[in-house]
């Protein structure tokens, strides 16, 4: 499941969710927070295209579906204002087995990041798209394309 | 002549001062290549937003190549780089 929402999520019950009882043996979480940018204001506006971004975070789920035998999968993306050390973003998977859950949570952020549609705006200062998360996400493409 | 909604985002939407608008173009702009040309040719800012190779298209909420194609009613978003997460 996929959400992009203003208010903030509770990582206890995101996990109690992923959870199915007696079947899984995985559960892998990544959360993104914000760091402290005191020198250029503090704190963090996300900008996201609505339906656009809704759906590319629906593609990755379903390629990471395809890709994994995973049990649950969820994203969910904070957008607005948000203050330092708040949470920005969550990944979670739950799997029988902890390769499959770490591959995947590890492959769902990496791709997120350089083709959801979402912006960073630090003070302001609108964030550039770093080229080691390119890199990153086209480790996974390239391994990909090699299994075929 | 077709008319067609653009969306603006992040630091493009903040340069031109606009997060849309409707527009008629004239038949000979059909691609997004084409479009980009027609807007930077508005000058400054919009010349350095639509002459930078780095800014993005989607077209019906799909990313888009220079070589897409633009058509009446279509829904044509530009945007920078991605940098959520």
């Amino acid at each position: 499941m996929i959400s992009i929402q203003q208010q903030d999520f509770s990582l206890a019950d995101e996990y109690a969710n992923l959870n199915t009882p007696g079947e899984t043996g995985a559960i892998v979480t990544f959360v993104g927070r914000v760091r402290d940018f005191s020198d250029c204001g503090g704190g963090l506006y996300l900008q996201h295209f609505p339906g656009m971004a809704e759906k590319a975070l629906q593609r990755i789920a379903d390629q990471a579906n395809k890709r994994w035998a995973l049990q649950k999968l969820r994203i969910i993306h904070r957008v607005g204002r948000l203050a330092t050390n708040e949470q920005i973003v969550l990944v979670g998977v739950a799997s029988a087995h902890r390769a499959e859950a770490f591959a995947a949570c590890e492959f769902i952020i990496d791709i997120l990041k350089t083709q959801a549609p979402f912006w960073k705006k630090e003070g302001d200062t609108w964030l550039e798209a770093k080229a080691s998360d390119s890199e990153a996400a086209d480790h996974w493409l390239a391994e990909k394309t090699g299994e075929q | 002549m077709a008319r067609i909604k653009i969306l603006y985002f992040a630091s493009i939407a903040e340069a031109v001062g606009s997060a849309s608008e409707l527009l008629n173009i004239p038949d000979h702009i059909a691609t997004v290549k084409s479009l980009k040309s027609h807007l930077a040719s508005r000058g400054s800012p919009w010349a350095s937003c639509f002459s930078e190779s780095s800014t993005k298209c989607a077209v019906n909420q799909v990313l888009a190549t220079p070589d897409s194609s633009i058509k009446d009613g279509d829904e044509v978003a530009f945007f920078p780089p991605v940098t959520g997460g």
